[in-house]
Parts: structure tokens; C-alpha cells; sequence
């Protein structure tokens, strides 16, 4: 058996060496013999009618291979939930950058000139492009009311607490769009013959997404379709649903063509033409005792889906959930919306509709505090969750988490108390000077692990474990790795499963012809999930040596290698299966609601500091604490850098990205304007981690990925109301939109005027 | 082929202590002719526009973004790429500390950081935490917040990567 421990040890990264030698293949770095290069016309409009389509002078038309809706074999959709959305415009665009005609030629340089050439004419059509224009319905754009989903989720009777409510507290919060900014570009290349169908490599989270998009695109069955996913430089929820589009795209044209075709977007095609994080508002009405405990309240939650349904149900369904935040509401009424508008279809980003409903709720309790005149620490402790409360779907917390010691400890690690003295005696003295402003905020959060409510059993997810001639064992999953540390994380725990040691692992690179559909790689749910599939399936290759009489009950990893090669000589390679049972006492009800929406919550307690430049509006984020209880830590180096990695990405979130619109247009798509945080902008981002277990996940793992996306955001509002004493509740905070509501405050200036 | 064929010229430089002549259009982009001519994938593009850092390759000792360098300019220098740093299984202890600090999650900045690393390692070799900040802040990382690159560049400093 193995000596030491691989659960929770810092083992090299399994594709590390591949990455810091700059070996690692990138679907940029293929080239296939006879390759074309292809490229994508979309729409200059927000929404209308394509009158005529010309190609222009001065280009050889005849080289090109073009591809246009009549050309696709199969259905013009996306293949995903709805399947509404045109995998290439039919005579109607919905919104800017709508792809519409498809280029591929043998030279990069003349694609450029030939998509230039060829213009469209459009009938434009009346188009809208905010949520309280969506729901004004002058314009129906999508269905019969603009609405994708709702959901209602009602706990007790909210009706009943408006009257012996000692506080009535309201408030609108709202959240911007928001760039995934993967340092890779969405990308792909296809390849098509007639004995083995369509073949896609590309930078993806999904491969059986993609490959039950093509199915249907191409008119294949599932064994002429294979989709491979290749090193992938970075996703963050961005490469979910979207690859399905490009892949298509590259497949119509590698049909038409018989060719090879790649297609990578570059940075402003990527930025325009893809998915970004849901707009957002919510809007909060809670009745609260006079001693701050929250009696009920409604929660009006709505996001921007843009033009096309996508994946707007379940970003809504996870922000809906967690939009009551680690509080202990005994009666709530949810109402959600997801609505259409004319921009770019909206999608998966980190977090998933979380950050958006939470944002407003952290926001939300220091308001309460302020009517109830709590502080914002206490306002919380008098509020969280206790194991054997229920949550808003009226889910019972299983774990045994203290949230009032996480937030205690939190406040320590932090030098909270001390802290928020402190500014409050510098800022009163420096109130008339150029220095500098402080505050300190918090944030207290959850997040589910999986998918959500019956989503893993409708997935019904399975793993693969192989044992190889050579006897060495290797995982086969369709899980990918793209940052997060998935292979290395899987390997560790099929090693510790089978007693051996980590180099003794391998991992399939996820292929459909090889692996078996374990899922999406989205929802935190890999570690937990996947990782316990893993577990049990490993566990069924010792079983059958051991049931074959070739392992004992205790053996080396050496004795383990060679029981599994002789068995391999004699009965060939074999493959032990692990498929996703729901545990039992699992409820959940679709139609109300309501139920055990995730098999595991993590918890948080983030803090951060801030300073801002009274002159500039300039705000430094100067340190952020950021603790949680995440099951087991597997990982320590991993899981530290998924953490700080996220609060960066929340920072960003907070403080400097902000998509600027234009008719649905993304007018800023580029890295030059809009700014994602660099290593001079980052504080300080200290991680801490409690260990409380978890009966659900491999060797007591929980999500972990998209957890630290949720707090920063509103810790570092809060610390901006501490620091100014005004009260902000839209992101992104430039500092031109700061110095606006400074102005709005003081009412001296028009704030808007003075901003532009 | 491009942007004009018959523009095109013979460019000779040396690339990781090897002299390489190349026949390109003087405005080729370094980055293309490294990836596509001389097949050296380990530089990424993440921008095209000298924003990210991902193309960041040393030109006679200088950090660039080899997506802003017209391929004429290479004339007579001397490029080190990711590909220049590492000798077949010995890494360079930058890499080392990439891999053991978790300084690489995604991988796609990595060779570009690594490669500002390298300069900034080569101008200070026992860099502050405030050096290390300044001297990376034109490679974006998406992945890592920078928190375990700054620990990965201390760590190599201080086992010499700088010398």
C-alpha cells in the first residue's frame, strides 16, 4: 500500500510539464495537411430581415468555399436546451454579430479582405436591449413575452410578516456583463470523410456538448461524429456552450470543402461574437424583527439572456437558489426571470448566475444592518444558516457547519475589529484632506456543488477505468482540463483508491471515441462528482484482480502492476465502469421548486480592504481574506490557486470590467479597453480553508471552482460604502462611475454630466 | 503567400543558438513566423495587440511581444523562446518553480510569463515582491489572481535562476 497520502499532497500538476515547456498542444498549434482557414460574415444589426446578401469585387470567389444555412445537412440549431438558436441566420437576425455566412480558403490573409467584401442589406426591425425594455413587451422579440424561464419558489407565507415587521428594508441591485477572457480565443479545427464522418479538435469544457451538437447539425449518427478536446488555455464557463457554435461551424465547412478547416477567433471576433456573464437585477423587499432577524422577504431576481435561450434557464435556476444567500429566511418568495434582448446570447461564466444573486444579497444585509442599526457582522451572525435549518427550497443543511466561527475566524485572520476602527478614525481626520479613504467589507456566501435539483440523475454520468497491457491503470473520462487541475486531481484519487502511487495513473485526454460521457465539465462538479465515480471505479479493477486471485488484501504498487499485466495477457485489456447513482433521500421537485437542490453546499467568508483615491476615484483593493470550508482540500497548491484566481476574477468583476454596449454591440472588445486586473493591480489574496468533510464526494471533496467568484464582489462594495459612506449597489465601479456617485451624494453635481 | 508575395525577402536570425533563415514578407508578425515557419508552437497569441503577453519572447536581451515585431526587425538578433529555456528533461529552475509553485494552471500565458520572468530575473537577480509585481504586469494571466507566479519567480530567484 502507499505510505503516504496523495489526498491532499502537493503532487506535480500532470500535464505541468507539458505546460512550462510550452510542448503543450493548443488547437492553435495543429495543422492538418490541406488545411483551410475559415472564417465567420455575422450581423452588423441588432435584429432584422437579410434582404440580399452580395459578394463584391476584387476577390476570387471561386476559391473560397462558402457556406450558408442551405448548405447544413442536418438542423439549423445549436443543439443544447431549447434549441433555438440558428447555428448559421436563416433570413432573420436577432442581434449583432449573429453569425450568417461561412468562408474557408487556404490563405489566412485573404479570408480578412473577403469577409470585408461581402455586404449584407438588411430590413431592420425594432430591437430592445435592457431587461426593463424586455419586459415592457412593446417589442416581442422572443416567444410570446420576451421571458426564456421563470421559476417561483415559496417558502411559508411571506404574506404573513409585512405587518409585525419591526424594518421594512428595499433595495435594487444590478451587475454588468461580464468577459470570461480566457487568454486563449474560442477555437477548433474540423475534419470530414465519408468512412469515418466528422472529426473536431478544439479548445472546449464539454466534448459530448459539442458532439450531440454535431449529431444534430450534421445529420450524423453518434459514431460518425468524434470531438476531441485539446489543451485548453483557459475557460471559466466561456468555452461551455460555445464551442457547440463554432464547431459547427468548422464542420459545415470541412463537409462542403472536403478539407481540414480551422477556425480561431481572434481577440475582438472572441470578445463581440461570444458568451459573457448575464446582466442582472435584483431587487430585494425583507421584513426583519427589530432584533435584525430577517422574518421573510421577496426576491425579484431577472437576468439579460440575450437573443437566444441557451443556457439561461439553469444560469438562472443556480442564481436563484443561492439569491437567499447563508441565511436562514423563514419565509421568502422567489420570483426569477430570464429575459430576451437583442445583444449576443449570454452564458456559462464561473459562478453561473450566482455571483449576480449574491452580489445583491451581501449588499442587501449591510443594508439591513444600517436600517436595523447592526453592524454588518452581527446582522449576519443573528442570521445564518444552522444545521437542521432549511434553505429557500427548504433543503435541510446536513453539514455541520458553525458560521458564526467561520465568520469569527474570518474577522481574526483579517484584523477585522481592529481595522475598521482604525479607517474610521483616519478617515474622520483625513475627511477634509487628499488622503486617501478605507473601509473594510464582508461577504458571507454558499455554493452548491453539481448540477442542480434532478441534474446529475438526468446526466446519469460514467467513468471509466482501464487497466493496460503494461499494468499500469488509466482514467477515462470526458471531464477536461482546463486550468482547474482536473487530470491531476482524478489521478490522485485513483491512487489512493487502489493503494498506488500517483506516477502510476494515467489519464485519457478526452476523446469520444475513447472515454465515456462523465458529464459536462461545469458546476463544480468534477472533484465531487466525477471524482467519486473515479473513486468507484477504480475500485472495480482491485475487485476483479482480487475476485481473478492475482491481489491479495495488501500488495504494492509493484504487486498491483503486475497482477493487472498478467490478467491483461490472459482476458486482454478491461475497463471498469462507475455510473452516477442519486443518493439516497435525494427529493427534489422541478415544478415547485423546492427540494435538495445540491448534494453539497461550500461556505465562505471573504474580507477586503480598500482604499480610494479622493482625487482620482481610483480604487486599491490593499488585502483580501478570503476562508472557506470546501469538504476536503485535495490539493492544497491547486486549490489555493483555484481560489485566488476566482477573487481575482470577482475583483475584476467589481472594479474594472465593464462591457460597454452599443445597440447589443459590445463597443470595448478589445484588451486594451476593457481591463481585467494584472499582477500591479492585485492585493494581497490570503486563502484559508476548513476541512468539515463531505459524505457525497471522493474522500470528502466538494466544489470548489466557481465558489470564490461569488464573494468579492460585495465584500469590496461594502468596503466601499465603509470607506465613502455612500451607498453603491451597481458593478462594475469604474472610477468615473464612483466620482458619479459621489457626485449623486453630495448633490452638488449632475452626476451624469460631471461622469461624461 | 502573404500579405504580398512578391514582397517577400530572406530574414536570417538565430533562434534559441540556431540560425534560421526564413523567406516572409518583411510585415509578417515574429509571432507567425515562429509558429507557422519554424514551427516553434510553445509562443502563444492571446491578443494580437500587445496587450497580454502571451507572445513575449527575448530579442538580443529584450522582452517583446513578438506580435508587435515585423519580422524584418529580427534581422541579425537573437530570439530566445519557452522552447530555448528547457534542455529535454531538465527544466530551467523557472520552470521548475512554474510547475511545483502551481504558477501554470491553464498553461497558455505560461511560456510568455515564464519568459518575462526570465528577463526580469536576468536584470535583478534577487527581485522584492513589489519587482516581481512591476516586472510581470505586462502578462495577463486569467487562471492564477499571479498570487503562486510571484512565489514561483521568488522561488526560482532564490534557487539562482538569475545568474
Amino acid at each position: 500500500m502507499s505510505k503516504q497520502p496523495i489526498i491532499g499532497a502537493p503532487v506535480p500538476r500532470k500535464e505541468g510539464r507539458d505546460k512550462v515547456t510550452g510542448r503543450a498542444r493548443y488547437v492553435d498549434d495543429m495543422s492538418l495537411p490541406g488545411m483551410l482557414y475559415g472564417a465567420t460574415v455575422r450581423s452588423q444589426i441588432p435584429r432584422g430581415k437579410i434582404t440580399k446578401i452580395a459578394f463584391g469585387p476584387g476577390i476570387a470567389w471561386e476559391e473560397f468555399v462558402i457556406v450558408t444555412a442551405k448548405d447544413i445537412p442536418g438542423e439549423n440549431y445549436v443543439a443544447l436546451i431549447l434549441n433555438d438558436q440558428p447555428c448559421l441566420a436563416d433570413g432573420l437576425v436577432n442581434h449583432p454579430e449573429e453569425p450568417i455566412l461561412l468562408l474557408a480558403h487556404p490563405n489566412r490573409h485573404a479570408l480578412c479582405k473577403a469577409v470585408a467584401a461581402i455586404s449584407i442589406e438588411y430590413q431592420p426591425l425594432p430591437a430592445i436591449f435592457t431587461i426593463e425594455e424586455s419586459e415592457r413587451r412593446r417589442e416581442i422579440i422572443w416567444g410570446t413575452d420576451n421571458v426564456f424561464k421563470s421559476y417561483l419558489v415559496e417558502k411559508g407565507d411571506v404574506d404573513s410578516v409585512w405587518a409585525n415587521a419591526g424594518h421594512i428594508v428595499e433595495g435594487e441591485y444590478t451587475t454588468g456583463a461580464q468577459e470570461q477572457l480566457y487568454i486563449e480565443t474560442n477555437g477548433v479545427v474540423a475534419g470530414f470523410d465519408r468512412e469515418h464522418g466528422i472529426t473536431v479538435w478544439g479548445s472546449l469544457q464539454c466534448p459530448y456538448y459539442v458532439h450531440k451538437a454535431l449529431m444534430a447539425l450534421c445529420n450524423l449518427p453518434a459514431d460518425k461524429v468524434r470531438v476531441v478536446q485539446m489543451e485548453t488555455g483557459g475557460a471559466f464557463g466561456g468555452k461551455e456552450e460555445y464551442p457547440s457554435m463554432i464547431a459547427g461551424h468548422a464542420a459545415l465547412l470541412a463537409i462542403k470543402s472536403g478539407r481540414p478547416v480551422k477556425i480561431i477567433y481572434d481577440r475582438m471576433e472572441d470578445m463581440a461574437a461570444t458568451t459573457k456573464r448575464h446582466p442582472s437585477r435584483t431587487r430585494h423587499r425583507t421584513a426583519v424583527a427589530k432584533d435584525g432577524t430577517i422574518l421573510g422577504g421577496e426576491i425579484d431576481f431577472t437576468i439579460d439572456g440575450g437573443a437566444y435561450c441557451t443556457l439561461s434557464p439553469v444560469v438562472l435556476s443556480r442564481g436563484t437558489i443561492h439569491a437567499g444567500g447563508p441565511y436562514y429566511w423563514p419565509n421568502v418568495r422567489i420570483h426569477a426571470k430570464a429575459l430576451a434582448t437583442n445583444a449576443p446570447p449570454h452564458g456559462a461564466f464561473r459562478g453561473f448566475g450566482a455571483p449576480q444573486s449574491i452580489f445583491a444579497m451581501e449588499r442587501h444585509m449591510d443594508r439591513i444592518a444600517q436600517a436595523v442599526g447592526l453592524s454588518p457582522v452581527e446582522i449576519r451572525r443573528r442570521n445564518f444558516l444552522k444545521p437542521g435549518q432549511t434553505t429557500t427550497t427548504e433543503q435541510t443543511v446536513r453539514d455541520a457547519i458553525d458560521l458564526p466561527k467561520l465568520l469569527d475566524r474570518a474577522l481574526e485572520l483579517s484584523d477585522y475589529h481592529r481595522r475598521k476602527e482604525q479607517f474610521a478614525e483616519d478617515n474622520a481626520v483625513s475627511a477634509s484632506a487628499k488622503a486617501s479613504r478605507k473601509g473594510i467589507g464582508i461577504a458571507a456566501f454558499l455554493h452548491g456543488a453539481g448540477f442542480t435539483g434532478s441534474g446529475e440523475r438526468t446526466l446519469s454520468s460514467v467513468v471509466g477505468v482501464e487497466a493496460c497491457p503494461d499494468g499500469s491503470v488509466r482514467i477515462l473520462v470526458s471531464s477536461a482540463e482546463f486550468g482547474q487541475g482536473t487530470k491531476t486531481i482524478l489521478c490522485q484519487i485513483a491512487a489512493e483508491a487502489l493503494g498506488l502511487r500517483y506516477g502510476d495513473v494515467a489519464i485519457a485526454q478526452p476523446d469520444t471515441i475513447e472515454v465515456p460521457n462523465s458529464g459536462p465539465t461545469v458546476a463544480s462538479r468534477t472533484a465531487m462528482i466525477v471524482g467519486k465515480l473515479v473513486q468507484s471505479a477504480a475500485l472495480g479493477i482491485k475487485k476483479t484482480l482480487v475476485a481473478g486471485s492475482r491481489l491479495g488484501d495488501f500488495y504494492s504498487p509493484e504487486e498491483f502492476r503486475e497482477a493487472c499485466r498478467k490478467h491483461v495477457a490472459v482476458h486482454g485489456p478491461f475497463r471498469s465502469l462507475a455510473r452516477y447513482e442519486e443518493p439516497p433521500g435525494i427529493f427534489w421537485d422541478d415544478k415547485k421548486y423546492r427540494g435538495e437542490a445540491y448534494a453539497a453546499f461550500a461556505w465562505a467568508v471573504y474580507v477586503a480592504q480598500v482604499s480610494v483615491d479622493p482625487t482620482t476615484c481610483g480604487v486599491t483593493v490593499d488585502d483580501f481574506l478570503a476562508l472557506q470550508e470546501v469538504g476536503k482540500v485535495l490539493h492544497p497548491v491547486l486549490a489555493t490557486g483555484q481560489i485566488a484566481g476566482g477573487v481575482a476574477q470577482g475583483i475584476g468583476f467589481a472594479l474594472y470590467e465593464k462591457v460597454i454596449w452599443q445597440n447589443g454591440r459590445m463597443q470595448n472588445g478589445q484588451m486594451t479597453n476593457y481591463i481585467m486586473p494584472t499582477s500591479a493591480d492585485l492585493p494581497p489574496i490570503r486563502v484559508f480553508f476548513e476541512e468539515l468533510g463531505n459524505v457525497h464526494g471522493a474522500f470528502g471533496a466538494k466544489g470548489i471552482g466557481e465558489l470564490p467568484m461569488d464573494g468579492p464582489a460585495p465584500a469590496i462594495v461594502n468596503a466601499l460604502e465603509d470607506a465613502l459612506g455612500i451607498s453603491v449597489n451597481s458593478i462594475p465601479l469604474l472610477p468615473e462611475d464612483i466620482f458619479a456617485a459621489l457626485q449623486a451624494d453630495s448633490g452638488e453635481l449632475d452626476p451624469v454630466g460631471a461622469a461624461e | 503567400m502573404s500579405p504580398a508575395d512578391d514582397r517577400r525577402q530572406e530574414v536570417t536570425f538565430i533562434v534559441n543558438g540556431e540560425q534560421r533563415s526564413v523567406h516572409v514578407h518583411p510585415m509578417e508578425r515574429l509571432l507567425d513566423v515562429l509558429r507557422h515557419q519554424l514551427a516553434l508552437t510553445g509562443t502563444k497569441e492571446g491578443c494580437g495587440e500587445g496587450e497580454c503577453g502571451s507572445c513575449s519572447v527575448l530579442m538580443d536581451g529584450a522582452l517583446v511581444n513578438s506580435c508587435m515585431v515585423p519580422v524584418l526587425q529580427a534581422q541579425g538578433v537573437k530570439i530566445v523562446t519557452i522552447e530555448g529555456l528547457g534542455i529535454d528533461d531538465r527544466l530551467n529552475p523557472l520552470q521548475e518553480a512554474f510547475l511545483a509553485c502551481g504558477g501554470s494552471q491553464c498553461g497558455i500565458c505560461t511560456p510568455g510569463m515564464i519568459m518575462a520572468a526570465c528577463h526580469l530575473l536576468q536584470k535583478k537577480t534577487h527581485p522584492t515582491i513589489e519587482d516581481i509585481r512591476e516586472g510581470l504586469a505586462g502578462n495577463l494571466c486569467r487562471c492564477t489572481g499571479y498570487l503562486q507566479i510571484f512565489e514561483a519567480v521568488a522561488e526560482a530567484a532564490q534557487r539562482g535562476a538569475g545568474k
